[in-house]
């Protein structure tokens, strides 16, 4: 089970969290016009990588934050935690 | 029964305390600190069982966790439990256990016929022989390996015990009492450390209860029990025994298994029978020591043939002869120890020692005490079948390739010492990339993953003074860096007797002309040959060959085997051990009963239960209940004999004819405040929301980004900026979510605040053509008429003192209202709806009844919205705005999403107006049609119209828009039925949505 640092309340366990995602992922404007291709990209198609992965967390048994973690997907290892609003250094 | 191999006096147990027990119905003494085997070989009992596949007889071989053999049916208080290691059940009054895999008796066992059949039961023979004919597989084959295989059964009656869960977090944790661990344990505590110290045994101390060795001027144990006592006294220590480690998961977290109660007759009142600890260490100490490895010869499994570590265990811990005319088979010093503990107990042993000339401080001891001793021997074969009755041994060469001439000598037990394995599963489980050492022949820890260190034997370090060193250097060093205290323990003399190096033989060759099985794996029956086989198939892989010959994949997962299975792929291949690599350890390391997994959350408890506040008297008025996600709901309110068929078809009726009441409380309800509120509801839902005036409501739809339906509801404006959102009861938590995620992520510069007010909110919805008659006696002072409150409408009320928020919305059908209070107050409004409402002939309803009116309304609900279907296939598309943008609305104009024959939601009745159609049936165009029939469309709800007195169903059907009025076929295999029916539109009841406007 993972340790996960919520930059709200400190070091919490993962059966306080739930998954949430890419965290790169941004969503199209509203109202923009898009393609299918870049559609689909920001509905479906996913990386799946192995390795160092910005994901997003949301603290669904603690203060609700979304939270953004980066993670090895291989090791587990966390490297970063970010708050919902705190960009993300790639 | 007497107890004829007990020694006279000696080790740990209480001799005060007699114990009686039964095995296979036969009664027997032992003595309080037995374990059911120790207790078992004072009686001369050493048959146990049977093996798993040739039900070869079975013995002790272990005196511990390692165990392969000994696993019993266990009796205990009226209930049963299987897998059960004889060699770990401690012994307590009335104890009863059996043997498995054999029938009808461990005497006479029908299944050793497959010990004759052996050479047609090679590697693999399970995928070679049962593959054809396929139809044989389930009604000959499987039943047949099912009753011959299995190592005992499950009880099928619910377990009365109960299992707790734990979680503990600490500074370090440390994994085995014995010297490493104690040492490690002292000088961590010592600096203030917050130390866990788990032994998996009942008695603390691993080896140093059985090795002669002195400390500080005291025996092993001695110094083990002081220092056990002086940690029990600190605060900063938890020091738990028979309590197994068993798992390493990700980020320190480690799992133990208590184990409170196994060994009393009887669990005491209030107490869990086991505990689970999820513990979250900062740093975790490895002192699980190391088990003994077996050497490989003919007949290695005959009873009496055992680990040399463990004959001196049951000497010294339990103070019992494993034989009486032992032979001693080592390669290596400890041999030796046990030799000379039989020696000082009046047995003679003899010792057979594969090295030709070894010299040591041991060596001399057991030469000076006149204790027979053959080098460069070997045991060929173990004679007897049930017992060992004699050893065939022989000279062999120094190129340990050749054997000399094979002589009988008589002998009662086979003492084998191949050398130490290190038990480094939990470091494995870590993520610890471990490596082979060369010196001891087996794999040691190497590169630490997580904050993880490994002490002692199961590091390797197989001599008292240096493991002492090491671990009490660690545990001061670790706990320093977290407490910054650094009170050093003064290290104690040690006295131990040195000892020389071992031999690396470890498989002794067949003699000329014989063909003896020589075992690997004694639980799952592998033998040298069936691994020959494997590789000659072209297996290569240590993971394949595993798999294929089921090396180490039994109960003790190879803990015995693991080694010498990848010492003979090494030598057959030509490879060096690490070369060919070890299979993956995995959790749990010793096998761990279900119920200890699950804990407490079984049955009522495993998932919390939501109750109205209405609740009480639902009860009272005999209503039938139903699960809807974690509430209980009314399902219907039984009167008399009434079934449910025949309840919800009244309680429908009622409310088409007159009025009815709904507990409404489940449904989800957000609070939605800030100035953008509106905002965020126009991009969450399909159909527009700036413009709703405050005091009116709205239904809506929401999509996933992908178009896909997400949930629907009413949300009403309470003022400028606070809105009150409904959803589905079970989307409720997901809809909340969703919003968040919206807020705090994508859309940040909305100001708006939501929350979850589900609960603090009771609903009760009044639905029926008299309800305005019920709403104004309730309001008597509110102008509650069409034009004063028209649907959609929402006003706040006083409802006899109490505030509530009125609003006129439908779900039935018909003219409707909901009426919310706070929860307090729910069932006082209650109530008062059944007070006033009952000159109107208001009856309560349930949640079959309020299905019949939204299917017979044609009202999509979660059995329609179920995540595959779009706002077209709900006809919803009116909602879809096309002014302004919203989640998921660009999916809906991909191709698919826009094909003109897509699915639709449409009515179902059946031609004879008669029979019922199954939830869940395909609709078809030709019922006779050869398989697979093409599926059209399914039934997605079903009910009784009480309008028109006949069954009607929904259905989601391919190109449903051209559809109404053609005859298909509705088909069910599952409940055999075959129903012609005709589709018609799914408004079945007032299609122009007359009522709820009247």
């Amino acid at each position: 089970m993972l340790y996960i640092k919520c930059p709200h309340c400190g070091m919490r366990s993962q059966n306080e969290f739930s998954y949430g995602g890419d965290a790169t992922i941004k969503r199209p404007e509203l109202g923009k016009e898009i393609s299918d291709q870049d559609w689909d990209n920001f509905v479906y198609n996913r990386k799946s990588l192995r390795g160092k992965h910005w994901e997003l967390w949301q603290h669904i048994s603690g203060c609700r934050q979304w939270i953004k973690v980066e993670r090895d997907t291989a090791t587990h290892e966390i490297f970063k935690t970010l708050k919902a609003n705190e960009e993300i250094s790639l | 029964m007497t107890q004829s191999f007990r020694l006279k006096s000696g080790g740990l147990i209480n001799r005060d305390k007699k114990i009686s027990f039964r095995f296979n119905g036969k009664k027997y003494f032992g003595y309080e600190g037995d374990t059911l085997a120790s207790a078992l070989i004072a009686n001369g009992v050493h048959l146990i069982g049977r093996s798993f596949k040739y039900h070869r007889p079975r013995g002790f071989f272990g005196a511990g966790v390692d165990e392969p053999y000994a696993i019993v049916q266990l009796y205990r208080n009226g209930e049963t439990e299987p897998n059960i290691k004889a060699t770990e059940q401690e012994l307590f009054e009335g104890l009863e256990a059996k043997s498995v895999n054999c029938w009808p008796s461990v005497n006479f066992d029908v299944g050793a016929i497959n010990n004759f059949l052996k050479i047609f039961l090679p590697a693999g023979f399970y995928y070679k022989t049962f593959m054809w004919p396929k139809s044989f597989w389930y009604k000959i084959y499987e039943p047949f390996i099912r009753k011959a295989a299995g190592l005992g059964t499950v009880s099928i009656k619910h377990d009365k015990e109960r299992y707790e869960h734990k979680y503990e977090y600490c500074d370090v944790l440390i994994t085995g009492s014995g010297p490493s661990g104690l040492a490690s344990a002292y000088s961590a505590a010592k600096n203030g450390a917050k130390v866990v110290l788990a032994e998996d045994k009942s008695r603390f101390g691993g080896t140093l209860l059985t090795s002669d060795v002195n400390i500080g001027n005291q025996s092993g144990k001695e110094w083990a029990d002081s220092i056990v006592s002086e940690l029990k006294e600190m605060s900063n220590v938890t020091i738990k025994n028979r309590s197994q480690v068993f798992g390493y998961y990700d980020h320190n977290m480690l799992v133990m298994s208590e184990r409170i109660s196994d060994h009393l007759p009887k669990t005491k009142k209030y107490h869990p029978k086991q505990r689970l600890w999820y513990i979250r260490a900062k740093e975790v100490l490895i002192s699980s020591g190391s088990i003994e490895r077996p050497i490989v010869f003919g007949n290695n499994d005959t009873p009496g043939v055992m680990l040399s570590s463990a004959a001196k265990e049951y000497m010294k811990v339990y103070g019992v002869l494993v034989g009486k005319k032992p032979i001693v088979f080592t390669n290596n010093d400890s041999g030796y120890e046990t030799a000379i503990e039989f020696k000082k107990n009046g047995v003679d042993p003899i010792i057979l020692d594969t090295r030709k000339e070894p010299q040591s401080e041991i060596i001399d001891e057991a030469k000076n005490m006149n204790i027979n001793i053959k080098n460069s021997y070997v045991v060929v074969a173990a004679q007897g079948y049930k017992k060992v009755k004699s050893a065939d041994i022989a000279k062999i060469s120094d190129d340990k390739e050749k054997l000399g001439s094979v002589e009988n000598i008589k002998c009662d037990c086979i003492c084998v010492s191949g050398f130490w394995t290190p038990t480094i599963h939990l470091a494995s489980q870590s993520g610890n990339k471990t490596k082979f050492n060369e010196k001891i022949d087996a794999f040691v820890p190497g590169t630490s993953k997580q904050n993880e260190k490994t002490l002692g034997a199961a590091n390797g370090i197989y001599t008292l003074e240096e493991t002492l060193k090491d671990s009490f250097e660690k545990g001061n060093q670790l706990s320093k860096e977290i407490t910054n205290n650094d009170n050093k323990v003064s290290f104690p003399n040690v006295v131990e007797k040195k000892s020389t190096v071992h031999d690396k033989f470890w498989c002794v060759p067949l003699p000329k002309g014989k063909n003896y099985k020589r075992f690997l794996d004694f639980q799952n029956d592998v033998a040298v040959s069936d691994i020959e086989i494997a590789l000659k198939e072209g297996y290569r892989s240590i993971e394949h060959v595993k798999r294929y010959t089921t090396l180490g994949m039994a109960t003790d997962q190879g803990k015995t085997s693991n080694l010498n299975g990848l010492q003979l792929v090494s030598k057959i291949e030509n490879k060096v051990v690490p070369a060919v690599g070890h299979t993956t350890f995995r959790p749990p390391y010793s096998p761990v009963s279900i119920g200890a997994i699950v804990g407490r959350e079984v049955g009522k408890h495993s998932k919390p239960t939501r109750k109205s506040p209405m609740h009480s008297w639902h009860e009272k008025n005999n209503a039938v209940f139903v699960d809807a996600g974690v509430w209980l709901r009314p399902r219907y309110y039984k009167r008399g004999e009434e079934n449910l068929f025949e309840a919800s078809k009244r309680e429908a009726k009622n409310v088409r004819t007159n009025v009815g009441v709904c507990d409404v409380t489940t449904l989800g309800k957000i609070d939605i405040k800030g100035p953008d509120a509106a905002e965020l509801l126009n991009r969450v839902y399909t159909n527009a929301w700036l413009k709703l005036p405050v005091g009116k409501a709205r239904y809506g739809v929401m999509l996933r980004e992908d178009g896909i339906v997400m949930d629907d509801g009413t949300t009403t404006r309470i003022s400028e900026n606070h809105y009150h959102m409904t959803t589905t009861t079970a989307q409720a938590a997901n809809v909340l979510s969703h919003l968040e995620y919206y807020l705090q992520l994508v859309w940040p510069e909305l100001n708006v605040n939501v929350v979850s007010t589900t609960e603090q909110w009771a609903g009760a919805a009044i639905a029926g053509p008299k309800s305005r008659d019920v709403l104004q006696k309730l309001f008597p002072n509110s102008d509650v008429s069409n034009e004063g409150f028209p649907f959609m409408g929402y006003m706040e009320g006083d409802l006899f003192g109490v505030k509530a928020r009125i609003f006129r919305i439908s779900f039935s059908g018909e003219l409707a209202y909901e009426v919310n209070v706070q929860s307090d107050n729910g069932k006082f409004m209650w109530e008062k709806i059944m007070e006033v409402g009952k000159e109107f002939k208001i009856q309560p309803y349930g949640t079959e009844a309020l299905s019949t009116l939204r299917i017979e309304m044609g009202h999509v609900a979660g059995s329609e919205l179920d995540g595959r279907t779009t706002p077209y296939d709900n006809s919803l598309e009116g909602l879809l705005s096309k002014k302004k943008d919203f989640i998921g609305k660009r999916s809906l104009s991909r191709e698919a999403f826009m094909a003109n024959d897509r699915q639709k939601i449409v009515g179902v009745v059946p031609l004879d107006k008669k029979t019922s159609i199954p939830e869940g049936s395909h609709l078809v165009k030709d019922s006779n049609a050869p398989l697979p029939n093409p599926k059209l469309g399914y039934i997605s709800a079903s009910c009784w119209s009480v309008e028109h007195n006949n069954p009607f169903s929904l259905a989601i059907l391919k190109d449903g828009k051209n559809m109404i009025g053609k005859k298909l076929f509705v088909m069910s295999p599952l409940k055999n039925k075959v129903i012609p029916v005709e589709i018609v539109s799914s408004h079945y009841v007032d299609p122009k949505g007359e009522r709820v406007r009247s």
